[in-house]
């Protein structure tokens, strides 16, 4: 397909509003804008393939038919639309019996797909399509001083492991270090932030984030930097909880990845949606500051 | 003291669950099992599980039917897919706690209070019917339907938060081509009944 078209899902337009606010203008200063896919749907997420996996799949298969349409490959930037997505896609090409019914159904409510869109993560894209190099010419105000805490979570890298390695990524690493900020050695960097338990099992859920916000502290992050919107909201949220049960000060800003990419390009801060986060950014600023950047 | 059987019979067990439990998850491997634990070591939920991963597996091919579907564990899954990626087996995991989900619900087996699967039927629920999910109707429609309303009480200080930062929304958020949806999955539950 030529060219790509972007998958918010419910979060970006959400919870979330800050990854859309910052990924939107990366794109665009990159000489990439994104149209956002008409009339997308919901993915499903985990919820979905739990209580119907033929349903599930048949919603996502409106979403790739769409896209279709439009002729284009999508770009989704939740790691869990990234993935109910794709894994629908390799579904519905199989030969299953049931992709076949699937694909006939789609195609009987004016949504035929033959198979064609690729889905990809915006950081795929940014390290294969666009190349460090490229990014590297339009920083403007390397993020020296920063470091950081790259968390890729689970569902980007797994079970899918064309992109890059299911226990130890690093191209989010390398995509941070090329804007001039300093990543360093996140042993957590794939442990689950526990997805929706935070919600439906509380204890559960701030023992999991407790793990991975301890271990950027112990490590001299100043900030944790995710590329799912469901990791960076239970890294914030849960901080201050975790904080009082376990008597620790793991108190951390949790960004986006774009929101750092956009800064370094030259973005307006103003612009990136800093303002949507509930726990406070001076350590950022502050060592933003001591690198000369603001 | 009245002394009790712990374990099943053979003629108790179903032997029929694995070949049922195989073609639901799609995934042959799961009798290539050598109960090596590396599902189970690699599962950040496993010290939270009535059984742990490596026991379920054990489970579906005994046939221990009935206890792999009223457990706990298959819920507690996060769908994190880390064992499912290190199972020397290649058995995928994940997929087979999913239709373990599935199953327990088409039984009707699931505690039906608990958190997790109301969440997962809620949510379904608003994709069906509007194409989209809308977060705090979501959280609202769980808070209710698990019987916790004090839960939302708990909940106040944060939604404050994110609504102060303009990430939470009352509105209800819906597809334009709502219609095409519902014929598509009308379609699709009269072609797999």
């Amino acid at each position: 397909m030529n060219g790509y078209v972007y998958y918010p899902g419910c979060s970006l337009k959400g919870s979330s509003r800050a990854y859309e606010e910052s990924i939107l203008p990366v794109f665009k200063e990159i000489g990439m804008p994104l149209q956002e896919l008409e009339d997308w749907n919901c993915c499903g997420a985990t919820a979905y393939f739990s209580v119907d996996d033929t349903m599930a799949a048949a919603v996502c298969g409106r979403n790739l038919a769409l896209a279709e349409k439009a002729g284009k490959d999508i770009i989704a930037p939740c790691a869990g639309c990234y993935l109910t997505l794709k894994k629908s896609n390799i579904f519905l090409a199989g030969s299953q019996p049931k992709a076949a019914k699937i694909l006939k159904d789609l195609k009987s409510v004016g949504c035929e797909y033959q198979g064609k869109v690729a889905v990809k993560h915006p950081l795929q894209v940014l390290s294969e399509d666009v190349g460090l190099p490229k990014i590297k010419e339009l920083v403007r105000r390397p993020l020296k001083g920063l470091k950081v805490a790259c968390y890729y979570g689970c569902q980007l890298v797994r079970p899918y492991t064309d992109f890059d390695d299911p226990d130890y990524p690093t191209k989010l690493d390398r995509l941070l270090e090329a804007v001039g900020a300093e990543s360093v050695n996140y042993s957590a960097k794939t442990r689950c932030c526990g997805g929706s338990l935070t919600g439906t099992i509380e204890e559960v859920g701030l023992r999991l984030n407790y793990i991975l916000l301890k271990e950027a502290k112990r490590k001299g992050a100043d900030a944790i930097v995710t590329i799912c919107p469901l990791c960076q909201f239970n890294l914030e949220i849960t901080q201050d909880k975790a904080g009082r049960k376990y008597k620790d000060d793991v108190a951390m800003p949790i960004l986006y990845f774009s929101q750092l990419l956009g800064l370094a390009m030259g973005i307006a801060k103003e612009d990136l949606g800093f303002s949507r986060s509930i726990v406070s950014l001076k350590p950022v600023w502050k060592k933003l500051k001591n690198g000369g950047m603001l | 003291m009245e002394i009790q059987k712990k374990v099943k019979y053979e003629e108790e067990l179903d032997s029929g669950f694995v070949d049922e439990i195989k073609e639901m998850s799609r995934c042959e491997e799961i009798d290539a099992c050598i109960q090596c634990g590396t599902c189970s070591s690699s599962c950040p939920m496993a010290v939270y599980m009535d059984y742990t991963p490596r026991k379920i597996i054990a489970m579906i091919k005994s046939g221990f039917k009935d206890e792999a579907l009223r457990s706990f564990t298959i819920w507690l899954c996060p769908s994190c897919y880390t064992c499912q990626v290190r199972c020397p087996s290649k058995i995928k995991i994940t997929d087979v706690m999913y239709a373990l989900k599935r199953k327990a619900i088409e039984e009707k087996v699931y505690p039906s209070r608990f958190a997790i699967p109301v969440l997962d039927r809620q949510m379904s629920r608003l994709i069906a019917k509007y194409g989209r999910n809308s977060e705090m109707w979501l959280i609202l429609n769980l808070y209710l339907k698990s019987r916790n309303p004090f839960g939302l009480f708990k909940m106040a200080p944060l939604g404050l938060k994110l609504m102060k930062t303009g990430r939470m929304s009352l509105k209800k958020e819906s597809i334009k081509d709502r219609k095409q949806l519902g014929a598509l999955l009308k379609a699709i539950k009269e072609d797999t009944r």
